[in-house]
């Protein structure tokens, strides 16, 4: 019992510092990534290759002036950028980072929490964090925040109508909401040569599912609420010093769970054909393991920068269109065919 | 009208067929587009640490030269000036005094010379009016400031160092063949 | 300790639904209903209803609050806009909202004492227990709220629809 909940509570902190490390060094990632899409060097002057750049913006951040506009709900204003950097925060606690470990002599798993409600609190903890949007935009009292804010709510409510519909398929395919379960449910081969990911089954549902995460966490080319040519810096504008920075991370840190989640979901977490036999040690299995689910969230990271320096951004009004017309009749449609193939699969 | 380079398209209004109206392919191909530039050798350089190779005339900073004994050869006649067509050049004559033979190589030398950097245009006149051989043009960039005044250049940035002489040798060899 | 904590969320619960009576501004109170909800939410995992804890915090936090200051914050309401009620209408609202209060005492009166599970690890409000019982017992119930959600919907369309004009 005690060794489990050592184990729990340093399981809590190191996915802490991995989130903060993660979207530290993503904010430069995304910097050099854009230069290099955009034939340009990037930043290299901090450190080597610039490495110390994340450190860099962090120390300018907090050394520039804290400023709070006269007109603003002050209270709000302060606590709209730690609710989006909290619920960030809280959304990683259902992940399965990797296989069973064995540390004296028990079993433990590499999981903060694993409710029953799974990937719900997902969905859930996500939809609560465009509160720090909507209030940071209302409270700092400036019409492009408040547009921002807007834009953000009605966007949020869109698309995660058509995320959770195409979540619903999966869930009918594993039969349980657990993450744990819907990861495990992926091992094994699919056709004969494919690895049995959830992605080969529903093809359709994971292009759904990509789209929205990418309007969920207000990327490029869904970044309405925070669109620079329109509404100088969106919910942000009214924003300085490391409440501004608070906000950035939070983007960050949503862009790595999300990508956690899609990894989880759709391309089997932890697996990798042949992993598991070609490892017998159960703690090199899920140090393996570990590796491999980080290089597949790295990979989703590295899409959502390479789709941010490609696509331009949506009109407001085929933002609604895609979301309303378009992505939820096919959720729905994909939702009613896996039903009817799962029935049918019984009869066969 | 027509096109010069032929590469231009012809916008249409048309329906798109169903393939082009789910963008996918469009937004693949854009991707495979951008992917290749995340791939290519970059056209940007590390500037301060590297510099892209002038040729020998480069047009930059003028200097101000002294000669062997470290006299300035300037005789502020006003050529200079008088060529400059941004009118960028001011100085003032003054007469050498005894016991300064060491500093000015000539009994009339310029006791003010100044360039004013953001009218010049780089073109090089002053350097093939000169007829003393002192006002040359180099290959180091005049350094961005904050203020428009720092940008008038007096003697003491314009006149040379003695312990940083700059090689002009090159430039004379290509102004003489002119 | 989770009797503590039962009392403290009541007790957040209750001052929060006051003050989204009481605040002035329109937003603050939307912001203490949304409170109001975490609290039972909270109240929720007391008695390890997950599913109905999350369901609270995805359809009322998460949703239907935003659409609430979405729609507040589109309005833009403050206190010039502020439409003066007459006296009349504020004693009716007294007398309305006491005669509900009334008939909510005499409510709980009547049903006397609540069967809590005796052990908060109960796992009735698990989802696949309580799956099981919609889907089992509650089936018609279940079946016709969603009729009635339907019909709401199609009322919602045909709001929003525009006027065909007469051309047509």
């Amino acid at each position: 019992m005690e060794v489990e909940l050592i184990f729990k509570i340093s399981l809590v902190i190191v996915m802490f510092a991995i989130s903060l490390g993660i979207a530290a060094y993503a904010t430069y990632g995304e910097r050099k990534f854009a230069a290099w899409f955009q034939d340009r060097m990037g930043p290299s002057n901090a450190g080597p290759w610039g490495l110390l750049q994340p450190l860099a913006d962090g120390g300018k951040m907090f050394f520039k002036e804290d400023f709070i506009p006269a007109a603003s709900e002050k209270f709000l204003f302060i606590l709209a950028p730690c609710i989006a950097m909290l619920t960030a925060l809280m959304t990683s606690a259902v992940i399965p980072w990797t296989t069973d470990v064995v540390v004296m002599g028990q079993i433990l798993s590499v999981q903060v929490a694993d409710l029953d409600i799974g990937i719900l609190y997902v969905l859930g903890f996500v939809s609560i964090g465009v509160y720090g949007i909507m209030i940071g935009g209302w409270s700092s009292n400036n019409k492009y925040s408040l547009m921002g804010a807007v834009r953000a709510s009605s966007q949020m409510i869109s698309y995660e109508l058509a995320m959770g519909l195409s979540l619903l398929a999966i869930i009918i395919m594993t039969g349980s909401l657990g993450l744990r379960e819907i990861v495990d449910g992926q091992t094994g081969s699919f056709l004969g040569f494919l690895p049995n990911w959830n992605v080969f089954k529903q093809p359709l549902g994971f292009l759904l599912f990509l789209i929205c995460a990418f309007a969920e966490t207000n990327r490029a080319p869904f970044d309405l609420p925070e669109c620079e040519t329109e509404l100088v810096g969106g919910y942000h504008t009214e924003y300085s010093s490391m409440k501004l920075g608070f906000f950035l991370f939070a983007e960050y840190i949503n862009m790595f769970i999300s990508s956690a989640v899609i990894a989880t979901v759709y391309f089997g977490g932890y697996h990798f054909p042949y992993l598991n036999r070609m490892i017998s040690d159960p703690n090199m299995l899920a140090a393996a393991g570990f590796a491999v689910f980080f290089a597949k969230i790295f990979f989703f990271i590295f899409l959502y920068m390479w789709v941010r320096w490609t696509l331009p951004r949506f009109r407001y009004d085929q933002l609604m269109h895609l979301g309303w017309k378009t992505l939820i009749p096919i959720a729905v449609l994909n939702l009613l065919l896996t039903g009817a193939v799962m029935i049918l699969k019984d009869y066969i | 009208m027509q096109s010069l380079t032929n590469r231009s398209k012809i916008v249409s209004n048309k329906k798109m067929t169903f393939s082009e109206s789910i963008y996918l392919v469009a937004i693949l191909k854009g991707m495979f587009i951008t992917i290749q530039h995340f791939f290519k050798k970059k056209v940007t350089l590390d500037y301060p640490k590297m510099k892209k190779p002038v040729v020998a005339n480069y047009r930059g900073q003028h200097i101000l030269k002294r000669d062997d004994q470290g006299a300035e050869r300037c005789t502020a006649c006003g050529l200079c000036a008088v060529a400059c067509p941004a009118e960028a050049i001011t100085m003032v004559a003054a007469e050498r005094k005894k016991g300064e033979e060491n500093l000015y190589r000539e009994e009339k030398y310029a006791s003010m010379y100044e360039i004013n950097m953001l009218r010049c245009i780089f073109c090089g006149l002053c350097e093939e009016a000169c007829p003393k051989e002192a006002i040359f043009l180099t290959d180091m960039i005049v350094s961005p400031d904050q203020q428009r005044d720092k940008f008038i250049y007096g003697k003491d940035i314009l006149v040379e160092k003695m312990e940083k002489r700059y090689d002009t040798s090159k430039r004379q060899k290509h102004l003489l063949e002119k | 300790m989770s009797e503590i904590l039962t009392y403290i969320l009541g007790g957040i619960s209750i001052a929060t639904a006051l003050l989204v009576v009481f605040s002035k501004n329109p937003v603050h109170s939307v912001l203490y209903l949304i409170l109001t909800f975490f609290s039972i939410a909270g109240q929720y995992i007391l008695l390890n209803a997950q599913f109905l804890f999350i369901v609270q915090v995805i359809v009322y936090s998460g949703a239907i609050m935003v659409l609430f200051l979405f729609v507040l914050m589109l309005l833009n309401l403050n206190k010039d806009t502020e439409p003066q009620k007459e006296n009349m209408f504020k004693l009716m609202g007294v007398v309305a909202g006491g005669l509900l209060l009334v008939s909510i005492v005499g409510m709980l009166k009547g049903i006397g004492h609540i069967n809590l599970p005796e052990n908060p690890d109960s796992q009735i409000g698990m989802v696949k227990n309580l799956g099981l019982v919609l889907f089992s017992d509650y089936v018609v119930p279940f079946e016709l709220s969603s009729i009635l959600f339907l019909s709401g919907m199609v009322g919602a369309v045909l709001i929003g629809k525009k006027e065909s004009t007469d051309i047509n």
